[in-house]
């Protein structure tokens, strides 16, 4: 049986999120999971039984035996919050040369409540163990953020500037009763949140949720047949790449590698350019993550970031609109963010976002994972 | 004991805690392209020359970046809000470090301050802290 997809485009014909997000203290990783898995196979017509391919940022073993497969692909690739995108694109690459037919990608984390999750713990002997970690750090926050001073520095940006990521996401996510902050935001209410690590403030940190998504990626030959619920998406190019296991280990402080070398295979595989790309997912763990992204993805020059927000083109109505979901900021960030980036991007490609942006026929969605560390970037389009 | 973090060295940053524990900081240099590595490694990241060779570094840099942390981590409660930074050596390599002998406020710590290492004595490990230079060089 061959059944490589050759030259076959390959799509996402199924996505899906957890039905619950948020606050979900009655279900495990694994639960939240699964619920995503089986509510994106439906929209496919397809069961368990025609997946031979498995991807999750959960243990893909214990996933495979918890939905009773026995798939003959498998990825557990976990790089932090763009494992996701790791995921679609090595099942692209699965797909079109047959290693695969049917894969599913799924996450699921109970980054709020922890239920069924590993502790967490920063190995001591780790080079972030060794370096980093003893000085002081008690999360994410202070680790991540580390970089922006010398950013905002470079380009004579004022740390409250931070504030305009929030609050352009904030357009958003208002009003959305799945988004964990659904209030709009004003420089004001930004700048006068909790102080959490100078010069970040609660309201520019992800909050920590529950919840999870899945896909189902197969070639549009393979879903020729079938009855899909929604408008297929097609994944037009990806990339990959990685920098270092901390912050402190980036080359430059201004500019992440990872971001520049992913997008730039993302884009040549995709044969786009900035140019053509209708809407934009950039992962946003804390507020700065974006102004990098902006401008290593080239989408504006370097330290244009900042007034590009304040200009109002990443809002709704704006040229570029970005983080449509609220962003992990405001949406919802279980700790891997990824899977929800690209979940926002499917959905404003089917045309039923809740915050719906007319007429998009592209999307990049760009992640990041680790502090600084890894970078998975996708091209998608529904024409 | 201490409640603060205790790092474990590893074959390949052994070197580094041993001279840390004598009060000096070392790093290694490539034999071949003669640039300082960090984090230590078994061979050169920069030309993937296989010699390596621990020397004396300066213990001088600036501050390039930092943020305050107001949410203390287990040992720092006495500390918060307290710096964290990002130190460029003179050798061209980059350490974490907290920031000692300046107030803990934007307005006192800048881009740029020079810093000379000391070192924080915790769990049988020397950890290398930096202080901010006052005066002409002199520490403070
Ligand atoms: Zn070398």
């Amino acid at each position: 049986m061959n059944r490589a997809a050759g030259s076959s485009p390959v799509i996402i014909a199924g996505a899906a999120e957890s039905p619950q997000l948020g606050t979900v203290p009655g279900q495990s990783a694994m639960m939240l999971a699964v619920s995503s898995a089986r509510l994106a196979l439906r929209q496919t017509g397809l069961a368990w039984a025609d997946v031979d391919g498995l991807a999750s940022t959960l243990p893909v073993v214990d996933l495979a035996s918890y939905v009773g497969i026995r798939p003959g692909w498998l990825d557990g690739t976990v790089v932090g919050g763009c494992s996701s995108m790791l995921h679609v694109r090595h099942a692209v690459a699965a797909i079109r040369s047959g290693a695969a037919s049917v894969v599913v990608v799924a996450h699921g984390e109970s980054g709020r409540s922890r239920v069924g999750m590993p502790p967490r713990a920063v190995d001591p002997a780790s080079m972030a163990g060794q370096f980093e970690q003893p000085y002081g750090m008690s999360g994410t926050f202070s680790r991540f953020t580390l970089p922006v001073l010398a950013y905002l520095h470079t380009y004579g940006l004022s740390p409250d500037d931070l504030a305009e990521v929030p609050v352009a996401q904030s357009e958003w996510a208002a009003g959305n009763p799945r988004a964990y902050r659904d209030k709009p935001l004003d420089i004001h209410a930004v700048l006068s949140s909790r102080m959490i690590a100078w010069p970040f403030r609660v309201l520019e940190c992800c909050p920590l949720t529950d919840g999870g998504g899945a896909l189902v990626l197969m070639s549009a030959r393979r879903a020729a047949d079938l009855d899909l619920e929604h408008r297929p998406v097609t994944v037009l190019g990806s990339g990959e790449s990685c920098e270092g296991p901390g912050a402190s280990f980036m080359e430059d402080l201004t500019s992440f590698a990872g971001f520049r070398e992913a997008s730039a295979r993302a884009f040549r595989e995709s044969g786009l350019t900035q140019a053509d790309i209708d809407h934009l997912m950039i992962y946003d763990a804390y507020a700065h993550v974006p102004l990098y992204g902006l401008e290593d993805l080239g989408f504006v020059g370097r330290g244009e970031a900042v007034p590009f927000l304040r200009s109002g083109a990443t809002r709704p109505g704006g040229s570029l609109p970005m983080n449509t979901n609220g962003g992990g900021l405001l949406y919802t960030h279980t700790g891997m963010y990824g899977m929800f980036a690209i979940q926002e991007a499917v959905r404003q490609l089917r045309g039923d976002a809740f915050a719906a942006v007319p007429g998009v026929r592209t999307s990049f969605v760009q992640g990041i994972g680790g502090m600084f560390g890894a970078a998975g970037s996708l091209v998608l389009s529904n024409t | 004991m201490s409640a603060r973090f205790v790092p474990v060295p590893t074959p390949e940053t052994g070197t580094y805690w041993e001279k840390a524990a004598e009060g000096e900081l070392w790093l290694p240099r490539c034999d071949s392209c003669g640039r300082a590595v960090f984090y230590p490694r078994s061979f050169c990241p920069h030309c993937h020359g296989d010699d390596l060779t621990w020397f004396r570094a300066s213990g001088r840099g600036v501050v390039e970046s930092f943020i305050i942390n107001h949410n203390p981590a287990p040992g720092y409660e006495q500390d918060a809000p307290y710096v964290i930074a990002l130190i460029m050596l003179e050798e061209g390599v980059r350490l974490t470090t907290n920031l000692l002998g300046v107030e803990q406020t934007p307005d006192a710590v800048r881009i740029g301050l020079p810093v000379e290492v000391v070192f924080e004595q915790r769990d049988g490990i020397a950890l290398p802290q930096f202080r901010v230079i006052t005066g002409d060089g002199a520490s403070g």
